[in-house]
């Protein structure tokens, strides 16, 4: 796996105060697992994404950890509640130096 | 109304019949096995936020415009660099081209090795899908439109044959499960009529993107049979006669499937 792959954030870009938001988060991503084994017979050692966090404007409001049990290109739904105004951003990062970053910014009104 | 019911008795017979002529509609009740998947996994596949295979669209169209091989030329040189170009290409696959039966993966190759002076690139190679999904998705919602012609009568006729001729050590052909017992269920889940519609497909078995060759080599293993080799003329032959099969289908690349 690349050091970074694609990334696709769907979630709404306006919003009430309030309102429960509901963000859909999707990094491509082999996620060896790391108990399989190649055409040579040889263990392919594991490549996962380890950890995905969210923050709105600067404070984390989702984090998660990833195990090699989940698929690959693994997609995360999660909600959270429109605050302000701002940006919100996405980051996973895993083995071998893996990081990918996205954003994504909302008007709350 | 009376003679409003004249003119569609009198009319049937006649639209039946120039239905047939002009279509030639096979005469299987066809459906897309996107009908057989249940409602999360056809909406992973229209939504193109949740389709994974949208990851490999994305990576085509960046080797689509990536100069390489000694020629450095990129395959936008030739046909543009909108990914627009290719619309409606991917229902004509598997074609004749200078008299040698083509799948869209060979094709590809043949760009790649004729044009570019790049080495052809492996079936199943990441390289390789991702250029076939972002060509095929260009037409995805049209119809297939392969047909029978004077040039690939022999080929069709050898697909058909290999689609009807029992294979391996479970003697199974596959009509007999993807024709005489399509719509019935094979450990739990229903049996496809198996239409190539939406290749190259996101396998969630597969946990990855995978080529129509990919799918026949594994229902070739289930029934224990010598696996036709990638690329090879038996695999184009055999594909060109799904797609002739369903010919008229929309299609739906790049799709998703359990």
């Amino acid at each position: 796996m690349s050091k970074t792959s694609h990334t696709k954030i769907t979630m709404p870009n306006m919003a009430k105060k309030g309102e429960i938001l509901e963000i859909r988060a999707i990094a491509q991503h082999d996620m060896e697992t790391g108990f399989r084994y190649g055409d040579d017979g040889k263990m392919i050692p594991r490549d996962i994404i380890r950890f995905f966090s969210c923050s709105y404007n600067g404070v984390e409001v989702f984090k998660m950890d990833l195990y090699p049990g989940m698929g690959a290109n693994p997609l995360i739904v999660f909600t959270t509640v429109a605050t302000e105004t701002g940006t919100l951003e996405f980051k996973w990062s895993g083995d071998n130096g893996y990081e990918a970053i996205d954003q994504s910014s909302i008007t709350v009104s | 109304m009376k003679s409003w019911l004249y003119l569609i008795v009198c009319s049937l017979p006649i639209f039946s019949v120039s239905a047939l002529a002009v279509s030639d509609v096979p005469p299987i009740d066809r459906i897309s096995s996107y009908e057989l998947m249940s409602l999360e996994n056809r909406a992973m596949q229209d939504d193109p936020n949740l389709n994974p295979a949208i990851f490999w669209v994305m990576d085509g169209q960046s080797l689509w415009n990536l100069k390489s091989g000694q020629n450095s030329v990129a395959c936008a040189s030739c046909h543009g660099e909108s990914g627009k170009k290719m619309r409606g290409v991917a229902t004509q696959f598997p074609k004749m081209v200078n008299n040698k039966l083509q799948t869209l993966e060979g094709q590809i190759n043949q760009c790649r090795v004729g044009r570019q002076n790049a080495p052809a690139l492996a079936y199943e190679n990441k390289d390789l899908l991702a250029l076939t999904a972002f060509v095929s998705s260009q037409s995805k919602g049209l119809p297939i439109t392969v047909y029978e012609t004077a040039q690939n009568r022999m080929d069709l006729k050898q697909g058909r044959q290999w689609f009807y001729e029992r294979m391996g050590q479970l003697n199974l052909s596959c009509a007999q499960c993807h024709e005489d017992r399509a719509g019935l269920k094979l450990g739990g889940s229903v049996i496809p009529q198996a239409h190539p519609t939406a290749y190259p497909i996101y396998r969630l078995e597969w946990q990855t993107l995978g080529s129509l060759q990919r799918r026949l080599r594994n229902c070739m293993s289930g029934v224990r049979a010598k696996q036709f080799e990638y690329g090879s003329l038996e695999m184009a032959q055999l594909e060109l006669f799904l797609m002739w099969r369903a010919r008229g289908m929309l299609l739906e690349s790049p799709g998703i499937r359990p």
